[in-house]
């Protein structure tokens, strides 16, 4: 789409003399107000808008409990209970802020499927991209931490877990925890550590958010059709009213689901054991990660070698750094690629029963044949892992010199007036 | 050829008169004063970059106080009935102390013939005290070497202890038998003080 013509005119004196000393009103003006989107996005493109959303609600919420909260292992878990009972609103805040994280990682899945569906990631967006890649790193780290800071069972053992994946690095690794923990164990410095940096890297995330946005502002948005704009007149629509109307009324749908959470089942994406003060002699029975790191849990599970379940476990988020370049096929959107389709919805289905895998006991039966188990949960998982890692490495690279894609429309605008006999 | 002489050389013509004399002095392979100062300013400027980044990583290390509490404890073994075992803590994390039945040993030692993932015998993960192996007492980290997480005691297909986390299976000697766990169970540095008391660390 290419860098537009600002169309910004400044009205009053003010706006003028703003203007000629730092144009802020007019990068505003240009980015959030004139900036032309493609007439034909969906719903699905409401998510970088709710994503941001989120981001924000997350820091406020954080910024908040930090207020009340004392980061030490003799204080942590009484002072999330007394933010729970004593603080006014202390357990919307918490609520919101616990749950904040997990509508987070429902919208940054979906964010990421849309652009992995409708090939957001191809020329010219690939850095764009990997920097979505890098938000979600970030994201995955700071959640990771913040889950440690109320000091439950949970958290401590999440964290020694976590923490103990690098000791899987040859000669160094067993130096390199004793350095992430400070100490022989996670313990007091790790907590606080942890804390620091859970409280710092949103504000790495949102510097990276800008970048990401820049990109995105350079190259412009991607679209259903996957037809790069061709006559603005024809494909765009100006960002505000029309984005603007429709991100807002995608976030109010979103935010009533996040609200059902926080007011009705405030507890139901955590884990009990979570409500029992870490006990670094007991380890619970069945330690699972969050909801959002099941299926990369369930690629290190399936590994039987420590080393390699940890390199197949980053692998598989590193992985996504080099879709631009996996994926072979010329055709963006997936909506013109009917083999594409397929194996597309089979991967979703293979992160989701990863995700489910991740979930169980290892060695719980999936498949039984006369009271002998022939699958178990870590066969299982070894499958789908293989398949998983097929996508990317044979699948993508393969499928775009085999298929045969639907005819293309001419332009975004063709696309439009197409389909919309139809509604 | 410092890159700084490049971008001279490669811009505009009003800059060539500035660039010619530096450049024909590096051509003739005559170092002139100007690189000397360029490399001594850039290895002093890496040497001041390493010496402030060294405080801020090394401050993440056990602190004094952190390495203090882990000084040595005694521990005394006359509770602990045969075939029994205590868990006690040391430097955060627990340590498992088994007092081993005679049958348990000779099936330890049996083992030691099988097929180990981490091969050890069963008499070197045993310590002596006076010239006599003190061989049914075993001290061992209780943290699972695949991730850390604490094994249960007496479980497992070994009878020694089983990780819930990941499944690992170790025997009575501590040793990984099955499952992700890439070592035995790590001993701590013990000594016996007499033959029903020992010193960890």
């Amino acid at each position: 789409m290419g860098e537009h013509h600002s169309t910004y005119v400044p009205n009053t004196g003010i706006e003028r003399w703003i203007d000629a000393r730092l144009p802020i009103v007019r990068l505003m003006h240009d980015s959030a107000v004139s900036y032309p989107v493609p007439r034909n996005l969906n719903y699905f493109w409401t998510f970088g808008g709710i994503l941001m959303f989120m981001l924000v609600s997350q820091i406020i919420t954080g910024i908040v409990l930090v207020m009340h909260y004392t980061p030490h292992v003799d204080y942590a878990f009484s002072s999330v209970e007394h933010i729970m009972r004593d603080v006014n609103y202390g357990w919307l805040m918490r609520y919101a802020h616990a749950n904040g994280a997990s509508m987070f990682f429902i919208a940054v899945y979906i964010h990421i499927f849309r652009g992995m569906y409708y090939g957001s990631y191809k020329a010219p967006r690939e850095l764009l991209w990997i920097l979505g890649v890098v938000i979600f790193l970030l994201m995955m780290a700071t959640a990771f931490m913040g889950y440690v800071l109320p000091w439950g069972q949970m958290s401590f053992w999440g964290a020694t877990v976590i923490t103990n994946l690098f000791s899987a690095i040859p000669v160094v690794g067993e130096a390199i925890v004793t350095w992430l923990w400070g100490g022989y164990s996670v313990d007091n410095p790790t907590l606080n550590r942890f804390f620091s940096l859970h409280y710092l890297l949103p504000f790495m995330i949102f510097g990276v958010v800008i970048l990401h946005v820049w990109a995105l502002h350079h190259v412009g948005q991607n679209n259903p059709s996957g037809v790069e704009v061709k006559n603005y007149k024809k494909d765009t629509v100006p960002f505000t009213p029309f984005a603007t109307v429709k991100d807002a009324f995608a976030l109010v749908c979103f935010l009533m689901v996040f609200a059902w959470f926080v007011f009705f089942h405030p507890n139901f994406l955590g884990h009990a054991d979570n409500y029992i003060p870490a006990d670094p002699l007991k380890t619970p029975a069945h330690i699972v990660p969050e909801w959002y790191f099941l299926p990369f849990y369930g690629i290190l599970r399936a590994i039987p070698d420590k080393l390699g379940g940890v390199v197949a476990m980053f692998a598989s988020i590193a992985i996504l750094a080099f879709l631009p370049w996996l994926d072979t096929s010329k055709v963006k959107s997936g909506a013109y690629r009917p083999a594409f389709k397929i194996f597309f919805w089979v991967f979703v289905l293979v992160a989701i029963l990863l995700g489910y895998t991740g979930s169980q006991p290892t060695d719980q039966a999936v498949l039984t044949l006369g009271g002998r188990t022939i699958l178990d949960m870590v066969g299982f998982a070894q499958i789908l892992t293989v398949m998983y890692f097929a996508y990317f490495v044979v699948v993508l690279p393969l499928l775009g010199l085999f298929e045969k894609p639907k005819p293309l429309p001419a332009s975004i605008a063709d696309s439009v007036l197409a389909s919309g006999h139809a509604h | 050829m410092a890159r700084w002489e490049f971008r001279i050389r490669r811009g505009k013509k009003r800059k060539r008169d500035v660039a010619d004399h530096s450049t024909n002095a590096m051509q003739s392979g005559d170092p002139n004063r100007r690189d000397f100062l360029l490399l001594a300013t850039g290895a002093a400027g890496v040497v001041a970059a390493g010496g402030v980044a060294w405080p801020l990583i090394s401050q993440m290390s056990p602190d004094a106080s952190t390495i203090a509490a882990g000084a040595p404890v005694e521990v005394d073994l006359a509770p602990i009935g045969e075939g029994k075992a205590i868990t006690l803590k040391w430097r955060g994390k627990p340590i498992f102390v088994r007092h081993r039945t005679a049958k348990e040993i000779e099936d330890a030692r049996k083992d030691d013939s099988a097929a180990l993932p981490d091969k050890q015998a069963d008499a070197a993960r045993v310590r002596a005290f006076e010239g006599k192996a003190q061989d049914k007492w075993i001290v061992v980290y209780g943290n699972c070497t695949h991730l850390g997480c604490v094994p249960v005691g007496f479980s497992g297909e070994y009878n020694g202890w089983y990780c819930p986390c990941h499944g690992s299976h170790y025997d009575n000697s501590g040793r990984i038998r099955k499952g992700p766990a890439p070592r035995n169970l790590d001993i701590p540095e013990f000594a016996f003080l007499s033959a029903s008391k020992i010193r960890i660390g």
